[in-house]
């Protein structure tokens, strides 16, 4: 069955422009993958190899991205390169840790504010603790998973490690988020400004869809390519 | 119990299967297709919260085999229907003990009907409240958690067993929508059921 699926998904003849068109969140994406803006008329194909990106893991992480349920075909998985899927959710973290969060994080002092002192230090506190512990995933990954991977693709078999043992935990970290989403929406003073709420609501939802994007393109592209690696 | 027609939400990833049952119930009276739901992706969730079904008919197969186990109270989490089970494929009876009703794909249209009526009543039985504020009992459960009391320290205190402390916990989630002990905390803070000075904030 070729899906109908298939055929809407991206191809490399499309310009980048358009593919921004179809879904603006990909910005970050290229943002990501190092390709900045001012593209022209150059289409995906075209601008990933005058930036040295492999296409099909280009195209891959944009798929994703775009389409609910896209399971990566054969082709583009084989011809995907993991060191680039490696290089992409690392700038991914970078970008979360470094831009995301403080700017999450000054929004959310800006809403509350209005509230009492001991309001405003638990929203911090709970924030900082989400915060931590986001770090804390992320650092295994980073120095963990990632090297390995790198290694792998070199050619140097490591002992002791397989990918298997990347067993995820994401679960307790979207329900923190999610809390924080339900305590900004329903449980804060009626005090705290509603656009600045909304500001903040946005920026979470935002950041609910990039951080489950970025689990899908680790558990169902990242873990079998290495898994076919090893 | 309400009159005119009991609504009813699928949730059934077979297109076929959902829109045969529909037609089935729609020929019969008595039950309504509200909403077809495919999933139980997010944007399944938020609907699944907000379409007042008296029996939502799901297909297990929706739950990957881990937590096919705890399925029925995930669906709690979101909505207080009846919920009765469609078997596509064969599934362990244990996993289906959970559910308020167990339909067969080859059961006549008659007695599908004869069983979603069952549940509705059996459920409707079941104590449990539409309230979505917290009962006092909850709230001093809420409090517990939020001091970092475990389930075991809650259940000694109050003299009840864990079973309950983990039904209130449940009811709490579900009406709060609030799931870490963290986010709880500050559900307890800001709504001043505790107060900072017991926290070391």
């Amino acid at each position: 069955m070729t899906t109908e699926i298939q055929r809407i998904v991206f191809s490399e003849s499309m310009k980048l422009a358009d593919l921004i068109d179809v879904n603006y969140k990909l910005l970050n994406v290229l943002s990501r993958m190092g390709i900045s803006l001012g593209f022209g008329e150059h289409t995906i194909s075209e601008v990933c190899s005058r930036q040295g990106i492999n296409l099909n893991s280009f195209l891959l992480i944009c798929n994703i991205y775009t389409y609910e349920g896209y399971l990566p075909s054969a082709d583009l998985m084989t011809g995907a390169d993991s060191v680039t899927i490696v290089d992409y959710l690392h700038n991914s973290h970078s970008f979360y840790l470094g831009k995301e969060f403080p700017a999450l994080e000054r929004n959310l002092k800006d809403m509350v504010e209005p509230c009492c002192d001991t309001q405003k230090k638990i929203v911090a506190r709970f924030f900082s603790d989400y915060r931590a512990q986001v770090e804390n995933h992320f650092a295994y990954e980073e120095d963990v998973v990632f090297p390995y991977v790198r290694a792998l693709k070199e050619g140097r078999m490591q002992e002791g490690y397989s990918i298997e043992q990347f067993e995820e935990n994401h679960s307790n970290i979207d329900e923190t988020l999610g809390d924080l989403k339900n305590i900004v929406m329903k449980y804060l003073p009626e005090s705290c400004d509603t656009v600045l709420r909304n500001e903040v609501l946005y920026r979470i939802y935002r950041l609910e869809e990039d951080l489950a994007k970025h689990t899908i393109i680790e558990d169902s592209v990242l873990i079998p390519m290495v898994n076919k690696m090893e | 119990m309400k009159t005119g027609h009991k609504k009813v939400l699928l949730i059934i990833p077979s297109k076929i299967l959902a829109r045969g049952m529909e037609a089935v119930l729609s020929e019969l009276g008595e039950f309504r297709v509200e909403g077809i739901l495919s999933d139980l992706s997010h944007a399944s969730e938020a609907r699944l919260r907000n379409v007042d079904a008296d029996v939502i008919v799901i297909d297990p197969i929706v739950f990957d085999y881990v937590s096919r186990m705890s399925a029925r109270s995930r669906i709690s989490e979101y909505s207080d229907a009846a919920v009765v089970a469609v078997k596509t494929v064969p599934m362990e009876d244990e996993q289906m003990k959970q559910y308020d009703g167990i339909i067969n794909m080859y059961d006549d249209p008659v007695s599908v009907v004869k069983k979603l009526r069952e549940s509705v009543i059996a459920h409707e039985e079941a104590p449990d409240t539409d309230d979505y504020d917290l009962s006092a009992r909850e709230k001093e459960i809420l409090v517990c958690v939020a001091k970092g009391m475990l389930n075991k320290e809650i259940a000694d205190f109050y003299n009840i067993s864990i079973h309950t402390v983990i039904t209130h916990r449940k009811n709490i989630t579900r009406k709060t929508g609030i799931k870490t002990v963290a986010g709880l905390t500050v559900y307890a803070l800001l709504n001043n059921l505790i107060d900072s000075s017991s926290l070391e904030l």
